[in-house]
């Protein structure tokens, strides 16, 4: 039970922590996965990408993915709940008390300092996930490089498709790199 | 009603890939123009909040709508309609990727997936940036951002909070004195 308590305050911080959309919680997540050792940063991103491709919001996605993988179907729902009620508790009183939210001046000066920080977070675990995948460097603790031309030619690829095509969908995305890693893994070397 | 808002809500949560912005256009399909629940200007609103406010899209918007409609029963029905088939979706898939994910072709995909799913948050970065208002504030908020979050100075939140108070400090210094801000 306590564990679970602890999944659904976990995940509660989380989502009172994110602001502006499913990305900006790729770095509170992580940040919990490592430091509660719940799982490899790999087999958390691999679980981003099956929260990328399949339906629904993506908060709720990895949510429902990171408690399943450490209380089963309980530990689902706790997480889920507890990324969910932030939200639900701070709508409710809104909806109630506030009808001019978005224009209230500390709203909106709290939003201004927020928006570039959260920007700022993205690209670096953008920065750090890069590094980690393509040539095995952990940067926060400057370890691991290995030079690795499969991984850096599938980034060369799938990053120049990215910018040839702006609005591909991540599903696309995700089909693409699995298929390109499938090929020289499994058919080159 | 609140089966009606309960299934509204499940069928944007089963058929939006993609996460919250992508739901936009199905909420304004069914809250605005078949069900007449809230206007189009109520409905700018509401995405004015849920960006404002902290938590998924998706489910800031649920709950609102859901509030206007029948209160805080409303919000809750919509709320969970959203949520729900989001989780037996991804029951299902996690139970199945479970058994797997030691199967070293899953391995070989997943190695070039890994690096797919970067560079779909370097883009998601890069996006965001395109939309942020550029001053010497942002500038430098985002660059405190990516240093102490790139080699794990202080926990997210920390900077997260700072973001925030720099903000509101600098908001009350420029409308100074303009009670109209």
């Amino acid at each position: 039970m306590l564990d679970l308590l602890y999944l659904l305050w976990t995940f509660f911080k989380i989502g009172l922590f994110t602001f502006g959309g499913g990305y900006a919680m790729i770095p509170l997540i992580t940040e919990e996965v490592v430091k509660n050792n719940w799982m490899q940063t790999e087999q958390l991103i691999d679980f981003i990408a099956i929260a990328e491709s399949t339906p629904g919001p993506f908060a709720i996605n990895i949510a429902t993915f990171v408690g399943f993988s450490q209380e089963g179907i309980l530990g689902s729902l706790f997480a889920t709940l507890g990324v969910v009620l932030p939200s639900f508790i701070i709508i409710v009183i809104i909806a109630k008390l506030f009808h001019k939210f978005a224009t209230n001046k500390y709203v909106v000066g709290f939003l201004k300092g927020v928006k570039p920080v959260v920007v700022g977070v993205i690209f670096s675990v953008a920065v750090a996930f890069i590094l980690k995948n393509v040539f095995n460097f952990t940067i926060a603790k400057f370890e691991g490089f290995i030079f690795k031309w499969e991984t850096l030619l599938i980034f060369i690829v799938i990053f120049t498709m990215t910018q040839l095509k702006k609005k591909m969908h991540p599903v696309y995305i995700v089909l693409v790199s699995g298929i390109l890693g499938l090929l020289i893994y499994g058919l080159i070397i | 009603m609140l089966i009606t808002l309960f299934w509204t809500f499940f069928k944007i949560g089963l058929f939006t890939f993609g996460g919250g912005y992508a739901m936009i256009p199905f909420i304004h399909n069914y809250a605005v123009e078949k069900y007449k629940w809230i206007t189009d200007e109520e409905f700018l609103d509401i995405i004015a909040i849920a960006e404002s406010t902290p938590g998924p899209i998706a489910i800031n918007s649920a709950t609102y709508i859901g509030n206007k409609i029948k209160g805080i029963k409303g919000s809750f029905f919509a709320t969970l309609g959203v949520v729900i088939p989001s989780v037996i979706v991804i029951l299902f898939i996690a139970m199945f990727f479970m058994q797997f994910k030691e199967n070293i072709y899953v391995e070989y995909a997943f190695r070039g997936i890994r690096v797919g799913v970067s560079i779909l948050i370097l883009n998601a970065a890069i996006r965001m940036y395109k939309k942020l208002n550029k001053n010497w504030l942002s500038f430098l908020l985002l660059l405190v951002g990516f240093f102490f979050i790139l080699f794990e100075l202080v926990p997210v939140i920390y900077v997260i909070i700072i973001g925030g108070v720099v903000g509101i400090s600098y908001q009350l210094i420029i409308t100074r004195g303009d009670n109209n801000a």
